[in-house]
This record gives structure tokens, sequence and C-alpha cells, in this order.
């Protein structure tokens, strides 16, 4: 399967398989106006499997959202058709409003002004307010 | 602002100083009956305690001090939609500190990061209520002048049971504590409190559904109540609420040292005639708990510089 290569934007890539659309939904690219390619279970020497993204823009992408959802991945920027940067994913300590505390006691449940904080623990990441797991890494 | 929202933002070396004042006071409550004059605490109850609010104003009166209180969470601001972070922006120009419940977990924690006074969490819904455990502590302190070396036995609803989820945290930070997790198969300890608290302390415990039979081990035996209001399905609650009963006749075989703890109210899980055992610390505990909130009224009063 063939996508055309971009000339200026972001490519995402070496994503673990599946995770591809659950990051195109945090990055809330499914929301913008660009062209937006998402490959699903592309063939790939190192992974056997990989999802990638390609983004037809050179807009910011949140780098903690990514080493959210899968700090494997990697994020190169492409300007006039030449890969410029590569940048280091790392699992972020901290990640405001990205997702949303799951729990109905927890206090977020009925503020909707507090921001949604959720923090790696030894364990993966919990809300910071009423200590629930978030329920990717319940997965 | 120093704030305590979780008994785990004070260190075990707080812990003993807040031990050290509290049983100053019992010794010499007439050298404290003035510390905190002209000082006041709001206490900020979004859902209804009587004992937890009456404790702290009654530990504020004893340092003499003054109390601001909202019991009526459907009568104040709260019931007109104020976020609890306004709430605690506003309340904080009256008070020097406040002490708040709320049904929901992480309220006070939000309180804390708005509030310009210090804060502490009066329990908020099925997370902690650190004040709780302190007056857990200093009974534990008193009764068996150490905190090394105890095996504790958990007894009920050790699922929701945030007295349980607290004191056990605080208590696997002191050697040799190993736990006895007596419940349900429906209301054992979760997952997240065994690996996020007890592994990495080492703490050993062994999970079992029969009470009589864990009790020979036992220094410290903490009975909890099946809460009502943390059960989304009646059913449920109805099923499990009169599973464990502490009575006279199973406290028989119990060791002499074993002492009863409680955090209350309880409904039936301990017998009335166990009250008379001199093993029952239940009732100490309320005391204690106000000697302790009124060494941590102190303490926070002091860093924030107000006293």
């Amino acid at each position: 399967m063939n996508i055309d290569s971009i000339r200026n934007g972001i490519v995402i890539d070496h994503i673990s398989p599946g995770k591809g659309m659950r990051l195109v939904q945090l990055l809330n690219l499914d929301r913008e106006d660009m062209s937006v390619a998402i490959i699903k279970n592309v063939h790939s020497r190192k992974m056997g499997k990989k999802d990638i993204i390609k983004i037809d823009a050179e807009i910011p992408v949140d780098l903690d959202v990514i080493g959210f959802v899968d700090p494997e991945a990697t994020v190169n920027r492409i300007q006039d058709g030449v890969l410029t940067e590569k940048k280091k994913i790392v699992q972020p300590k901290q990640l405001v409003n990205v997702i949303r505390c799951r729990n109905p006691r927890c206090i977020t449940s009925v503020e909707q002004e507090i921001r949604h904080v959720f923090v790696l623990r030894d364990d993966g990441y919990r809300c910071l307010y009423c200590e629930t797991r978030a329920e990717e890494d319940r997965k | 602002m120093r704030s305590v929202i979780d008994i785990m933002d004070l260190s075990t070396a707080e812990i003993q100083d807040l031990i050290v004042t509290a049983e100053d006071i019992i010794e010499n409550p007439d050298q404290y009956a003035h510390a905190c004059e002209r000082k006041k605490l709001a206490t900020l109850f979004f859902e209804p305690s009587t004992r937890t609010r009456m404790s702290f104003e009654a530990a504020m009166y004893e340092l003499g001090g003054h109390v601001i209180s909202m019991s009526e969470a459907n009568s104040s601001s709260a019931a007109k939609g104020e976020s609890v972070a306004d709430t605690a922006k506003t309340v904080s120009n009256y008070v020097d500190i406040i002490a708040m419940r709320h049904p929901k977990e992480g309220a006070a924690l939000v309180a804390s990061m708005n509030a310009s006074v210090p804060v502490i969490n009066a329990g908020d819904g099925g997370h902690c209520h650190p004040t709780q455990t302190m007056a857990d502590l200093l009974t534990i302190w008193r009764e068996k002048k150490q905190f090394d070396h105890l095996t504790i036995g958990f007894c009920g609803d050790l699922k929701f049971g945030r007295t349980v989820h607290s004191l056990a945290g605080a208590m696997a930070r002191y050697e040799g504590t190993k736990l006895v997790l007596i419940s349900p198969e429906e209301l054992r300890l979760p997952d997240y409190v065994k690996k996020n608290i007890l592994a990495p302390a080492g703490v050993p415990f062994t999970e079992t559904t029969d009470l009589e039979g864990s009790m020979n081990d036992l220094d410290i035996l903490y009975m909890t109540r099946v809460q009502r209001e943390r059960f989304f399905n009646e059913e449920d609650y109805l099923r499990l609420k009169d599973r464990y009963i502490l009575t006279e006749e199973k406290l028989k075989s119990a060791p002499e040292r074993m002492i009863v703890m409680h955090p209350l109210p309880r409904v039936n899980e301990i017998s009335v005639a166990v009250d008379e055992d001199p093993r029952a610390c239940y009732f100490k505990q309320v005391l204690y708990g106000k000697y302790m909130r009124m060494a941590l009224i102190l303490k926070l009063l002091k860093e924030a510089g107000r006293l």
C-alpha cells in the first residue's frame, strides 16, 4: 500500500499497532482541516507491524500526548521533502487535559472547570485528585 | 501553603512530633487553652458527618480559638453552584485554617490548591481521611507504646474503607508490620493498595475470610463498617453488611494483647457487650482524634506563620 510522501509536515512513525487511531483522537487530528493519513498495520522489520500517521501540515504536535499513548513512537519533521528534525519521545510525568478521569466519585466529574491532571506513578497514570488509573492503562 | 490531604503528606518524624504534642496536650491541657486565641477555623462540611465536625470544633475551642461552620451544603453557596475552588478562595479571607469534608474524591486537594490558608482534609469521599488515621496512630501508640513489629488485622470492608487504606499505608512505613486482611471476596483490599503501598514497603500480608481463625496472631484488630453510601447497588450492601460481627464470645479466644479498634460509627459489626472488654479501644480513638486534630491545627498554623 502506498501513501504519497509529504513535502511539509510531520510523520509519527513506529507507533505500536492499534494505537494510531487513539493518537489521532487525542491529538485532535480528526477535528483539524488538513490532510492526515493513518496507516495501520504496516510491515516493520523492527516491530513486525506498526502504525504511521502522516500530517500534511506544519502544526505543533503535543509530544506529551504521544509519550503517553506510545513512548516508543518517533516524530519526524519534514520540510521541503527532507527530514529536518527527529524528536525524542519520553513518557511525560504529568498529563494535563489530555484524558478525563472516569471515576464518577472524582471531583472532576462534577466541577467542569477543574483541569484533568494525570500523574505518572509506578503502575501507570493516575488521576491527581482521586488516584484512579487512566482508562488506557487498564487495557 | 502546607495542607494535609493524605496521611502520607506527613513523614513518620512529623507524626511522632504530633504524637508528642498530643500527649503533652493530654497531660497539660491548660497550657494550650489559649494557644489559638483570636484564630478561626472554618469547618466546611459538604456532606453530613457530625462526629468529625464536632471533633474539629472541640479541638479548636480547646485551643482557645473560634469556629465558623458550614454544615449544610444544601443551604450554602455550594447549593447555588459555587465551585470548591471558589469556596476555598472566599473562605480563606475569613479564617486562619480550613477543615473540609466533601463527598467527591480529590475535593480537599482542589480546595488546598486554591485556598490561601492551610486545608485539612476531613474526608473526601472514599479516598482519604488523614485525621482519622492520626487518631488511629495515637491510639496504637498509647496502647502499644510502639509502631514497629505489630500485626494488624483489618476486618470488613477493605475495598471502600478509606480508613483501612490510610492506616495500612501509614503502618507500612514502620519496621516489621504484618497485615491480615479479613473480608468477603467482594470487599477485598484493592490491588492498587497492595501494589503501590504494601509491595514497595515489603509488608507481608495474608488474605482470608475467617475472622475467628485469624485473631490469635493479631496485636490489633481493626473492625470496619460496610458503608451503605459506597454501594451503587442496595442488594450487594444488604448481602455483605452482616458478614462479620465481633461478639464477646468470639473475643474469648482472642489473645489478651489484641486491642480492638473501629473508626466509628458502628452499625452492628461490634456487639455493644464488647464495649466493656478492656481490649475495646474505639471510644478512646474518638478522644485521641480530638487531641491529634489539636496538634495538627497547631502545627499547620505555626507553619503558615499564623501563630
